[in-house]
């Protein structure tokens, strides 16, 4: 440096430096922690829903499952959706050992003794919302054993390579 | 024959990148120039011979051959020409090998430069760049052959192999699957490109930084000769961006430009990673601070850039973006282990040669204020990849697997993004060394009192959200610095040298490249925090069913609907599409036409929304739902999103100003810029 006095910050300096890092580091660290926590949301799969005490269900819930084409309604005056959906194993790796996403959604729908569970949705019907589709949805068990969601995403195993993007409502 | 003339291209580009490498560090161990040298040429042969490569895909797909895979997976008969051409990165495969041409045309063009004064980083260079590309030769190669062709074997079952296997005979499908519609849009068509381009050209700046780590060379020479390379990798990088973000505001119809996907995380991490190393290299240059922290933000933004292709790549998130799972997801994990950990042994290896030069003095000076900066986007980073290795975080501890969604990364990068804003302001501001309270004072009461000036306009407008009064605030505040600021030098140079403002402008701005390119920069960011302001927290929406003539009114918009009609089109589509009025207090404005178009061949329907966009704010319409053969009713959901547009000005002023930034210079200027800045004068002090 072009001065040497420079290089040697005071002591009281570092310790300004220090607070200040220290400062935004806290900041940092609490808006991360409390962020998670106000909007944690707990995967589960329908059977485990319909396992446990509905009752005790009262956080905020990530659940998917395979679209039962039959029981799609849709009220366009209100945009009230509702429809089932089937229990569909969570885990990637299963899904890829029973032959993929495809057939995984296909054998769901057309099993009855799988676990099954209603939803209700408010907003925009997807597009891709049809038969042997896989929701992914976000929201909590209503006291009447119905799935009220505040978020839905859709997904089909199509022809394409890619799969196709998901579609957000609510 | 082209796939057989593509594939061997394929395989001599990998055995002269592995050559390359291999020449490099001979070289260096036998102290030899002309292996270096022979290096060099293989490296500047790689990008010809992927052009090859490409060139030979291109083809395939052109023709429709569909008897090869990867044609008959992204195109079909009906595409027309441009979405054929484009389709090389509508694949997997062919996205790989668009990657490793981009990747190859940057390393040659590297070979090109002049190499005399860093004659010792070129080997190495050329080795961490050739790895690279070794590396997604590889994948390409052995796992993702784009040449790959459909056999029927003897037994009946059908393969896919390059070559004939034994007994098998050829299966040529007579169409191919085609595009998925969503991605036949124009902003998807140059988004990927963009994105990868800025992917691809931070390989450059790591490889010197990596090259000065294994010579052993600690000044800032690495960081000079890369400045630009890492001005055009964030231009680029940008650009993919917010081509992003429009394609999803015009495509995917839900009102947004942004949704928090992990996909759209993982190309932001290496973008705010990228960020901070601009910043803080001018500490480096001016001050000699920050050397240990600026390699690993270079080791850093590189590991993210390949975990940004892995994340887009290999499925293991879902997400808008992900292609469909496959083996390549490891082998990332692997090659991003590995460069990651052996970048940080080297830099340990070198931690004592990169003292620090100076040290901090206040907490005022320019040089704490660009720390400060790189702690925030340092937050923003961690709240990112905490957000999506969170579930898996979770699921190891608990058991139990959590997910966080967008309102968790708006909560905890809010504030982050607040105090950059700020600290954008004052930092231009300070002076390097120290600062005191009173010149800054000098500096900032008149933006300071015009901002308040602002404040009081915005409440007297009627907003009341203390969150929203405060950000106003701050983009007032920051604004008014930078247009003031900017406004001086000009003022300035236009006194002393009696030119009129316009040309004193324009030669400020061509003399002080980075300075006054940063603050065109700043006032693009300031344009695009007023939009995401204005939709972020004053986004209204509406929806329901209106009867023939009926009305819907959101804010001071009303929309009437007046009919529906529905027909076939000739490629393949029905189209729905809806005629609404527009008014705003009572005046009419136009007609505005959301529509459906449903593609018969893929089963699928696509929503276009009817936006009507102005400065002040955007009227965005979807079509939800109608009854068949009868235009008596139809839904509609209807956004009011105020302001966004300049979110896309912002951008557009962004990218000048990065262009003004990064511009080469030629003048003697620029070869000052080149010396040493610590051996010269400051630039002429500011405040």
């Amino acid at each position: 440096m072009e001065n040497a006095a420079l290089a040697r910050p005071a002591k009281q300096n570092r310790s300004k430096f220090i607070i200040g890092g220290v400062l935004i580091l806290a900041a940092i660290v609490y808006l991360i922690v409390s962020s998670t926590q106000a909007n944690a949301q707990y995967f589960s799969t329908i059977a485990e829903i319909q396992q446990k005490n509905p009752a005790s269900l009262k956080r905020e819930l990530r659940i998917s499952g395979a679209v039962l084409g039959d029981s799609i309604q849709y009220d366009a005056q209100n945009l009230t959706l509702t429809f089932t959906v089937v229990d569909i194993p969570a885990d990637n790796k299963e899904i890829e050992a029973q032959g993929g996403l495809a057939a995984v959604l296909h054998a769901a729908v057309e099993d009855p003794t799988r676990a099954r569970l209603q939803v209700v949705y408010h907003g925009v019907r997807p597009d891709l919302l049809k038969n042997e589709a896989q929701a992914i949805m976000t929201g909590k068990m209503g006291e009447d054993g119905i799935f009220y969601a505040n978020e839905l995403l859709l997904k089909c195993p199509t022809k394409y390579e890619e799969a196709v993007p998901e579609q957000s409502g609510g | 024959m082209i796939a057989n003339f593509g594939f061997g291209a394929l395989l001599i580009t990998f055995v002269v990148a592995l050559y390359g490498i291999f020449a490099a560090v001979y070289g260096v161990r036998k102290n030899s120039l002309a292996w270096v040298e022979s290096a060099r040429a293989s490296m500047l042969l790689t990008f010809p011979l992927l052009t090859l490569v490409a060139l030979a895909i291109i083809a395939l797909l052109v023709a429709g051959e569909y008897s090869v895979q990867f044609v008959y997976n992204v195109t079909s008969s009906s595409m027309p020409l441009y979405l054929r051409v484009t389709a090389l990165w509508g694949g997997q495969s062919g996205s790989l090998v668009f990657w490793s041409w981009l990747m190859a045309a940057f390393a040659s063009a590297v070979t090109l430069r002049k190499w005399e004064r860093d004659r010792e980083f070129l080997p190495w260079v050329i080795v961490v760049a050739l790895v690279t590309l070794v590396f997604f030769l590889a994948l390409i190669l052995f796992f993702e052959n784009p040449f790959g062709r459909f056999w029927q074997g003897a037994n009946g079952q059908e393969l896919v192999s390059v070559f004939r296997p034994a007994g098998a005979t050829a299966i040529t499908p007579s169409d191919g699957r085609g595009l998925n519609p969503l991605l036949r849009h124009p902003g998807m068509i140059i988004h990927p490109p963009m994105l990868y381009l800025g992917f691809v050209s931070f390989v450059i700046p790591y490889a010197f930084a990596i090259a000065a780590l294994i010579t052993g060379r600690s000044d800032d020479r690495w960081i000079r000769v890369t400045r630009r390379w890492t001005l055009v990798a964030w231009l680029f990088l940008s650009l993919g961006l917010v081509l992003g973000s429009r394609w999803a505001y015009d495509v995917l119809g839900w009102g947004g430009y942004w949704g928090w996907d992990p996909v759209e995380i993982a190309a932001f991490m290496p973008w705010l990673s990228g960020t901070a190393f601009l910043h803080s290299v001018m500490i480096q240059e001016k001050r000699g601070l920050f050397k240990r922290w600026n390699m690993i933000l270079i080791i850093m933004t590189y590991s993210l850039v390949i975990f940004g292709t892995f994340l887009t790549r290999s499925g293991v998130l879902s997400s808008v973006h992900a292609f469909a799972q496959s083996a390549i997801g490891p082998m990332f994990f692997g090659f991003i282990g590995l460069t990651f950990i052996t970048s940080l042994w080297l830099l340990l290896h070198r931690w004592n040669d990169l003292k620090a030069e100076g040290q901090l003095n206040s907490l005022l000076s320019r040089e704490s204020l660009f720390l400060f900066n790189n702690l925030l986007f340092m937050g923003i980073l961690i709240v990112c990849f905490w957000g999506v290795i969170f579930p898996i975080v979770s699921e190891l501890f608990t058991g139990q697997r959590v997910t966080v969604g967008p309102p968790f990364y708006e909560r905890a990068t809010g504030p982050l993004f607040a105090g950059l804003l700020f600290l954008m302001g004052i930092a231009p501001l300070s002076a390097w060394g120290h600062s005191t309270y009173k010149s800054l004072g000098r500096a900032l009461w008149k933006p300071f009192i015009f901002s308040l000036l602002v404040l009081a306009g915005v409440i007297a407008l009627g907003v009341r959200a203390p969150f929203a009064l405060l950000a106003f605030w701050l983009v007032a505040f920051t604004a008014s610095i930078t247009i003031y600021e900017y406004a001086r030098g000009i003022a300035a140079r236009s006194r002393r040298a009696g030119e009129n403002i316009f040309v004193a402008t324009w030669r400020l701005s061509g003399r002080y490249r980075r300075r006054y390119g940063g603050y065109i920069i700043h006032l693009g960011v300031i344009l695009m925090a007023l939009g995401i302001i204005g939709i972020e927290m004053f986004q209204d929406e509406t929806q329901g069913m209106i009867p023939k003539n009926g009305s819907l009114t959101v804010g001071d918009y009303t929309v009437t609907y007046k009919s529906l009609a529905e027909w076939d089109t000739p490629d393949g589509r029905n189209v729905a599409r809806a005629v609404l009025d527009v008014s705003k207090n009572g005046k009419y404005l136009g007609e505005l036409y959301p529509r459906r178009d449903f593609y018969y061949e893929s089963q699928q329907p696509m929503t276009i929304p009817g936006v009507r966009s102005t400065m002040e704010d955007d009227l965005y319409i979807i079509l939800v739902d109608w009854q068949q053969f009868s235009d008596q009713a139809a839904t509609f959901k209807v956004y009011h999103n105020p302001l966004v547009n300049w979110l896309w000005i912002g951008a557009l002023v962004f990218i000048v100003g990065t262009m003004v930034a990064a511009w080469p210079d030629k003048d003697p200027e620029a070869e000052r810029e080149k010396v040493p800045a610590r051996a010269r004068q400051r630039e002429p002090a500011k405040a």
